[in-house]
């Protein structure tokens, strides 16, 4: 894909403060491009999700977002521990979050289905020990 | 009904956008579940909440919400109300406990936010 921006966002593991950020500057960004708002509200929902998750199941990772006149693309990855069952994680409700993961009024086992069901184009891959890929596209009209 | 009409329903303090109250409100949904609000809320609408950290502001934002309610008497803290004044959110705060809140507005003529199944599912 042709892109007119790529931006690469570091999450870090545990950090409830800052989680979200990337997120935000994710939806101004395409905010700033003219995307519209239908399209806008369907990354920025799946983006919040994804970062969350790396913030809260992961050991650390990156986001990467890519505009482009054919879409956006927007790839999570980090680098574990992975997920051991896929089908079982993409359930609604499956959740391993933590307490004050669900202090915060998260956990609810939405994430991963929310994400699926916004995107265009869903993927997911991981690898015990290894990581978490997630590749979703978004088609602009 | 009006933004203002809600905080006079609920006798509510407006702590953030006090300008907007008059625009219209139609519909509110009433959570304290962000995951829950991300997965089913899909128009720029209320959200009453008991909740009042961070992401509930973050919440607001990725879906372009209107206006925070946060009932029994909760109110954030400041540097989460900066956030709510930059995003444009009006934000007030009633005594009233969530459920009644969802009553009096109701009765005074809000309705709940269209919700999505998503596909396949039955309620
Ligand atoms: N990046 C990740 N690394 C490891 N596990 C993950 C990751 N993302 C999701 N999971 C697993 O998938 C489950 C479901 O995720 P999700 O649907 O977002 O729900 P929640 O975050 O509320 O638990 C999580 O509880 C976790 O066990
Ligand atoms: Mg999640």
């Amino acid at each position: 894909m042709s892109s007119f921006i790529h931006e690469e966002y570091p999450v870090a593991k545990g950090d409830y403060t800052r989680a979200g950020e990337a997120s935000a500057d994710i939806k101004r960004r395409l905010k700033q491009l003219g995307v519209s708002s239908n399209v806008m509200r369907k990354v920025a929902v799946a983006s919040y999700e994804v970062e969350l998750n790396l913030v809260i199941h992961s050991l650390g990772g990156k986001l990467m977002l890519d505009v482009g006149t054919d879409g956006v693309l927007l790839v999570s990855e980090d680098v574990g521990p992975g997920i051991p069952d896929i089908a079982m994680a993409m359930r609604e409700g499956y959740s391993t979050a933590s307490e004050e993961a669900r202090s915060l009024g998260f956990g609810a086992g939405m994430g991963l289905p929310n994400m699926k069901r916004n995107a265009d184009d869903f993927d997911i891959q991981s690898e015990m020990g290894k990581g978490t890929r997630i590749s979703m596209r978004f088609n602009l009209a | 009904m009006t933004f203002r009409d809600m905080a006079t329903v609920l006798h509510a303090k407006v702590l953030c956008h006090e300008e907007k109250l008059d625009n219209p409100a139609r519909t509110a949904c009433c959570s304290d579940l962000m995951s829950d609000v991300l997965a089913f809320v899909n128009e720029k609408t209320v959200l009453i909440t008991g909740l009042t950290n961070p992401h509930v502001m973050r919440t607001a934002d990725m879906l372009d919400l209107k206006c925070l309610v946060f009932a029994r008497g909760k109110i954030p803290t400041d540097d989460i109300l900066e956030t709510a004044d930059e995003q444009g959110l009006i934000v007030m705060t009633t005594k009233e406990t969530a459920f009644t809140t969802c009553g009096l507005l109701y009765e005074a003529g809000l309705r709940g936010v269209p919700i999505e199944w998503p596909e396949g599912e039955d309620a």
